[in-house]
């Protein structure tokens, strides 16, 4: 079955882990910017990993048919240096008119302090001055819930904010419902021990639906595997799902959601 | 070329197929339950104290509770608490 993984984040991977994508069935996919296991020490830092996101990633997967697109941010882990991240997000717009950007991402927070709800704030006042897709990161584990609902308010006071242009990534069964009510795009990750599996992500669908509802992989350089969607895939015909039901989860619902993107960037090609 | 005809597998499960999928893995997950338990309670200074150990403690009693939302409510019960006033709280 074709499918998109909405996150992942490949410049952690290697070439083969695109080869094998392509086998399995990814025709596309999206790659947040995110912490790069160290503290990046300058703006020129995050410069030069957006030219990696922007230029070099699409190249490579394109070697293997795959579309590549991405997000860009400075994430909720490096959030804690608020002036590096005020230049981070100053220098974001240099490179919104790349063709495979779809908007600011993955921003959220990570241990729920200030200085992140600081940070997020600012990221999705950039997001909604300039009409740009937003993806968020949800905390883990014992932050999750409540920096779930934190970021709901922090969405919700902003009389800018289009849920139909918001994606609210890392949802559980504690999280997925307030997102899902609010009217946000939601996405559950298949990642080992810390976040979903394939069978509690078709739990999910089977209580809550389909509509509004992505899996994705999330692989990175920890524990992860990029192979995790199609897992979902196999979950949920096991239980017997039609195709047309699993499709709209794993190509349907991210290709609505891609292409509601800004096309009309100034400078865009 | 004829084509080839293609199984529809869509389902509806029928009674008691959901549990005799899950029951070998259910027993499998348990019984590693119990043996980290065991291992927690073999460790030297291990403590009926440990704030963690009562979090599981209470987290098996919530699996005999009636239902379709345990897993929901664990993961409540492994949260930290949400406070509705922390804007003010961090002057946001």
């Amino acid at each position: 079955m074709d499918y998109i993984d909405p996150h992942i984040h490949m410049v952690s991977r290697t070439t083969d882990d695109y080869a094998t994508l392509a086998r399995m069935g990814c025709r596309a996919l999206s790659e947040p910017a995110f912490w790069a296991g160290y503290d990046r020490g300058s703006v020129d830092g995050f410069r030069d990993y957006f030219e990696q996101l922007t230029d070099f990633e699409p190249k490579r997967a394109a070697q293997f048919g795959i579309d590549h697109y991405t997000w860009l941010c400075i994430n909720a882990k490096e959030a804690e240096n608020v002036s590096l991240s005020r230049e981070v997000i100053a220098m974001i717009p240099e490179f919104l008119s790349r063709p495979n950007v779809l908007g600011i991402g993955e921003i959220g927070l990570n241990r729920n302090t200030p200085n992140e709800a600081t940070v997020f704030l600012e990221h999705l006042d950039l997001a909604n001055r300039l009409g740009e897709l937003v993806l968020i990161h949800t905390p883990h584990l014992a932050d999750k819930h409540a920096g779930t609902r934190m970021i709901l308010d922090m969405l919700a006071g902003d009389q800018r904010t289009n849920p139909e242009r918001v994606l609210i990534d890392h949802v559980e069964e504690h999280t997925i419902r307030p997102a899902l009510d609010a009217g946000y795009w939601v996405g559950m990750t298949l990642y080992p021990v810390t976040k979903c599996t394939p069978e509690r992500a078709a739990d999910m669908v089977e209580r809550y639906g389909a509509e509004r509802v992505m899996v994705n992989s999330a692989g990175d350089w920890g524990p992860s595997k990029p192979t995790a969607v199609p897992d979902f895939i196999f979950e949920m015909r096991r239980r017997g799902h039609a195709d047309e039901l699993i499709s709209q989860v794993v190509w349907g619902n991210p290709r609505e959601f891609f292409g509601r993107r800004r096309t009309d960037r100034p400078g865009a090609t | 070329m004829a084509k080839l005809n293609i199984t529809d597998h869509a389902r509806t499960p029928a009674p008691g197929e959901v549990l005799d999928h899950e029951y070998l893995p259910v027993r499998a997950k348990l019984l590693e339950v119990a043996a980290s338990l065991d291992r927690v309670a073999r460790a030297e200074g291990a403590s009926a104290d440990d704030p963690r150990r009562r979090q599981i403690d209470e987290a098996l009693k919530l699996l005999l509770e009636d239902g379709d939302s345990r897993a929901e409510r664990m993961q409540l019960l492994f949260s930290l608490p949400y406070d509705d006033g922390w804007r003010d709280r961090f002057g946001l």
